[in-house]
């Protein structure tokens, strides 16, 4: 019996692949790949719960699933806005390789 | 809900969701990036989330990641050559990806509801297109136009951020 617990277990799995290639990868555009992965296993998390709230008339809580349109929107809107600055990057400094940009590092 | 779908689709999408991270060419991770949303878009529909399914494809799949395959292929990247790698880095992050993980699941294993099966539906035709648009423009009605004027202004930005003489 497939319960709540397994979709957060595969959201929490999902996050950490996607957290772990954020620490580990150095490729700007891998990150950000990895970001897509998190933000996706939190909207897998929203709709299990969105599908748990079942109200008396038998619907799920849909407030969930609009929260995780908007996610999907903002998502699409910082893919674009990212990979513009990644282009902008690359132009710059001919690389797409974190440790080749350390200006502001500390 | 059938338990072996649910296990398929899971596996598909976490085995191509580490796919993602292992591959060195950036091509194999875009692709494999597809593979994996369409695990998680047939995961969102055995939940009966079916709009929120067809959009994760649409959306994802079909402008995301020809987006990310556009600007790969644009800025011509080879697979990457082997650099002198971190030590202390890749143990330091795998660590903390690891405690990540086992945080999240003892929060799980101590949450009373995750050991209970999702209640049955009241019909088994879920209108779920038209409820979550009646939310989308009656409660939900000001953060929408908001989100509208946050893509106006990406689009704007996109475009600042392609000019030329950038500096």
């Amino acid at each position: 019996m497939i319960t709540l617990g397994h979709y957060l277990i595969v959201s929490g799995l999902l996050f950490t692949i996607g957290f772990a290639g954020v620490l580990l990868r150095r490729n700007i555009i891998i990150i950000f790949m990895s970001l897509e992965l998190m933000l996706n296993a939190a909207n897998l998390s929203l709709v299990a719960f969105s599908r748990f709230r079942v109200d008396s008339a038998g619907m799920p809580d849909y407030n969930g699933q609009v929260f995780v349109f908007f996610i999907i929107t903002v998502a699409a809107a910082e893919v674009a806005v990212g990979l513009a600055i990644i282009v902008a990057l690359y132009r710059a400094r001919q690389t797409t390789h974190v440790e080749d940009v350390s200006t502001l590092k500390f | 809900m059938s338990a072996f779908l649910f296990w398929l689709f899971a596996l598909v999408m976490l085995g191509f969701g580490a796919a993602v991270v292992i591959n060195r060419n950036p091509i194999a991770s875009a692709l494999s990036l597809v593979l994996c949303f369409m695990g998680l878009s047939a995961l969102f529909m055995s939940l009966d989330a079916f709009f929120i399914g067809i959009i994760q494809v649409l959306v994802y799949a079909g402008a995301v990641i020809v987006l990310f395959l556009f600007i790969i292929m644009l800025l011509d990247l080879r697979v990457e050559e082997r650099r002198k790698i971190n030590v202390v880095a890749v143990v330091g992050g795998s660590v903390v990806a690891l405690v990540f993980f086992l945080q999240v699941y003892s929060v799980v294993g101590q949450l009373s509801a995750a050991k209970q099966p999702f209640p049955a539906l009241g019909s088994a035709k879920t209108d779920d297109v038209h409820n979550v648009g009646l939310l989308l423009f009656t409660n939900y009605n000001l953060p929408f136009q908001i989100i509208g004027v946050l893509v106006l202004v990406a689009t704007i930005g996109v475009i600042v951020l392609s000019k030329r003489e950038l500096r």
